[in-house]
């Protein structure tokens, strides 16, 4: 169009856009709580990993000038959250969902303490590729402007699909989420295995934190996250633990969160709080669906305090 | 009682007392040394409303002989009273400015009541006869800035259309809305101002998505009314749009993209109040200005503004700065057509119809509900 509206396309467009934008943390937070799950172990708090991940990585980002750096950084304190979460859920009679809470709590309070000197410097942030370069609509061209660490995340659900089902760690995670006894005749230590799919889990989360702060929005500030860590803590609940469909749910979660504004912007302006309110709706909905009073969730594994 | 708040509040007050350090050596200016108390809901370096009036306290804290103790992200719940109560007991605070919105009613009036020897400064709220007269009201007509704005970014603006993230529809964002859009107007009589609600005061990720819907619609200059306006600023000039600022100056954050901005000047009124009470004057209860009041300032405009839109603004400002200048003024009408200002009356900064603004002008996309 002359004056470079697009008009009603806006809105397929934003949700598309949205999807791949606002997907990535929700994806890499999904993915890790997957890995941790399938072990046996809920690690509620993955919010305060994204939240620390989005704070260390922009801080490690500026101080080094090497936005990769910070990506690196924001998944090691991830791992390391994840370590003390592992070491704390080792002891006898600890419950990890106390413990989850209680480090949610510890990340975000962490993070903002040291965070606070982080708000106004500008870092530099991780690039875009260039994905719109065969259209001349430069809608499109913004939407399409696509950060590698997206394609990592989409690449990794199929990987970890793969090898949760073929590889020989894939079974023992899966062994020491089903039946910890069957792990341990077997010669393994149930909680070595745990500590490690925790640690690899706070790590993805952490990275998803990077995302934050280092691509979109792209800047560190103490309402970044606003409860996206546990939001795809849920988010694994109704993918059914499968990667795949954290992939998918995640990049619905994305496209929900962009139909508010998107709706907004083309004029429809009634109910705006109802379409902001979409990805909520969206959850409760497939919750409802696949809920069934006769049987566990499918998928979950056994040895999960909350299906036990 | 709650230790964990005291010892972070202390740590506060250590950091302001080192930065009060080079002027403890000199003598005081006041006979006893006096204690603010400053109280904000959200981080102190925001880019946005808090760092708006923590640059106000950093003012007074140059002032020898005042104490300035700060506390941040305080619920505007009963925790306000907490901080409120500690301020005063902990550090014998005489003057106390609790500076969000939702800490006026009832919990700064109930601390005012209990406490009628000390005076207490709130940003934001509508101070009546009811109140306790130790209490007081205070805020900007920034409005008068964000006209400026627009008529910047009318002239700036290549496709007339211009973009609005705003938090929620209360009356001081739409007045905001609405001035802008006014002023646009003034340079380009077809300019319009889509906005989107984002439904709170920080949502990052909602405001990169509503100035990505935005600039997707072909706007190509966006203001904002959040409280930090650094996602929007920074996502905007990425994608090559222009942007006028909110609350302080954001020109660090995209030097090209910034065109200028509504900006607080806290810093000239809290040293002014504070001379009124040294010199023994009472400080209005309700206490309101502009650009003539000081109480509000315009950005440095950035390099991309024309002459042309440089002296129209610069024109206006002059005559909003001398005070014969009013910006809503009859007739005008809201975007369903609605004659909201008969033609011929004119709604001057003071009127309290303004306070219920519930509105958007003609030339606005958007509804407010």
């Amino acid at each position: 169009m002359a004056d470079g509206s697009i008009g009603l396309w806006t809105v397929p467009l934003a949700v598309f856009g949205g999807a791949i934008r606002v997907s990535t943390p929700f994806l890499f937070v999904s993915l890790g709580e997957c890995i941790t799950e399938r072990s046996g172990r809920i690690n509620l708090g993955l919010e305060g990993t994204l939240v620390m991940g989005a704070m260390s990585a922009y801080g490690i980002s500026y101080l080094s000038g090497s936005p990769w750096l910070g990506v690196l950084a924001a998944g090691v304190t991830g791992a390391l959250l994840g370590a003390l979460h592992a070491g704390i859920c080792s002891l006898p009679r600890v419950n990890d969902i106390a413990v989850g809470i209680a480090l949610m709590l510890f990340g975000t309070g962490l993070a903002f303490y040291l965070g606070k000197p982080l708000i106004e410097p500008t870092a530099p942030r991780l690039p875009a590729i260039d994905f719109g370069w065969w259209s001349d609509i430069p809608q499109v061209r913004a939407a399409l402007r696509i950060n590698v660490m997206f394609l990592i995340g989409v690449a990794l659900a199929p990987i970890l699909y793969w090898a949760f089902r073929t590889t020989r760690w894939g079974l023992l995670i899966r062994t020491a989420g089903e039946s910890s006894d069957a792990a341990r005749a077997m010669g393994h230590s149930v909680l070595l295995i745990r500590l490690r799919a925790t640690m690899v889990g706070g790590f993805l989360a952490g990275i998803g934190g990077s995302f934050l702060s280092l691509f979109y929005p792209g800047s560190w500030n103490e309402g970044l996250s606003s409860g996206q860590g546990i939001t795809a803590v849920a988010l694994v609940i109704f993918a059914r633990w499968d990667p795949m469909l954290c992939l998918w749910a995640s990049l619905a979660f994305g496209g929900a969160a962009a139909l508010g504004p998107a709706l907004q912007s083309v004029g429809v302006t009634s109910g705006y709080h109802l379409f902001n309110a979409a990805p909520y709706i969206l959850t409760l909905a497939i919750m409802i669906i696949t809920c069934s009073p006769k049987r566990t969730l499918t998928g979950a594994p056994a040895e999960l305090s909350i299906t036990r | 009682m709650d230790f964990g708040r005291i010892s972070r509040r202390h740590l506060l007050q250590g950091s302001a007392a080192l930065s009060l350090g080079a002027a403890v050596g000199v003598r005081p200016a006041f006979a006893a040394e006096t204690t603010i108390g400053f109280i904000y809901v959200g981080s102190r370096d925001d880019y946005g409303y808090n760092q708006a009036h923590a640059q106000g306290a950093a003012a007074l804290k140059k002032i020898p002989g005042l104490k300035v103790v700060e506390e941040e992200k305080v619920p505007e719940t009963d925790a306000v009273e907490k901080t409120i109560e500690s301020m005063i007991n902990l550090d014998s605070a005489t003057l106390l400015f609790p500076t969000s919105f939702g800490y006026y009613n009832p919990h700064m009036i109930k601390m005012a009541t209990k406490y009628p020897k000390l005076r207490f400064e709130h940003c934001g709220g509508l101070w009546t006869d009811k109140d306790p007269k130790n209490a007081g009201s205070y805020f900007g007509y920034i409005d008068e800035a964000q006209y400026i704005s627009g008529i910047v970014a009318g002239y700036t603006s290549k496709s007339g259309k211009l973009g609005f993230v705003a938090a929620k529809p209360i009356p001081q964002v739409l007045r905001n809305i609405n001035a802008f859009t006014l002023g646009a107007r003034l340079a380009n009589p077809k300019a319009t101002t889509q906005v989107i609600f984002t439904g709170d005061w920080s949502m990052p990720v909602k405001e990169a998505e509503a100035t990505n819907s935005l600039i997707d619609q072909g706007i190509d200059v966006l203001t904002c009314h959040v409280d930090g306006p650094k996602t929007m600023v920074e996502n905007a000039a990425r994608r090559g749009a222009m942007v006028c600022g909110y609350h302080c100056n954001q020109s660090a954050l995209a030097p090209k993209a910034y065109l200028t901005g509504a900006e607080w000047n806290w810093e000239a009124l809290y040293p002014k109040f504070v001379k009124m009470i040294a010199a023994g004057q009472e400080i209005p209860n309700f206490y309101r200005g502009g650009l003539k009041e000081e109480i509000v300032k315009v950005s440095p405009y950035g390099e991309a503004v024309s002459a042309e839109a440089r002296k129209h603004a610069d024109d206006i400002k002059a005559k909003l700065t001398a005070g014969n200048y009013v910006i809503f003024k009859g007739p005008i009408t809201d975007n369903k057509g609605k004659t909201v200002i008969a033609a011929g009356t004119e709604r001057g900064q003071q009127d309290p119809e303004l306070e219920k603004m519930d509105y958007l002008v003609e030339g606005v996309i958007g509804a407010t509900s």
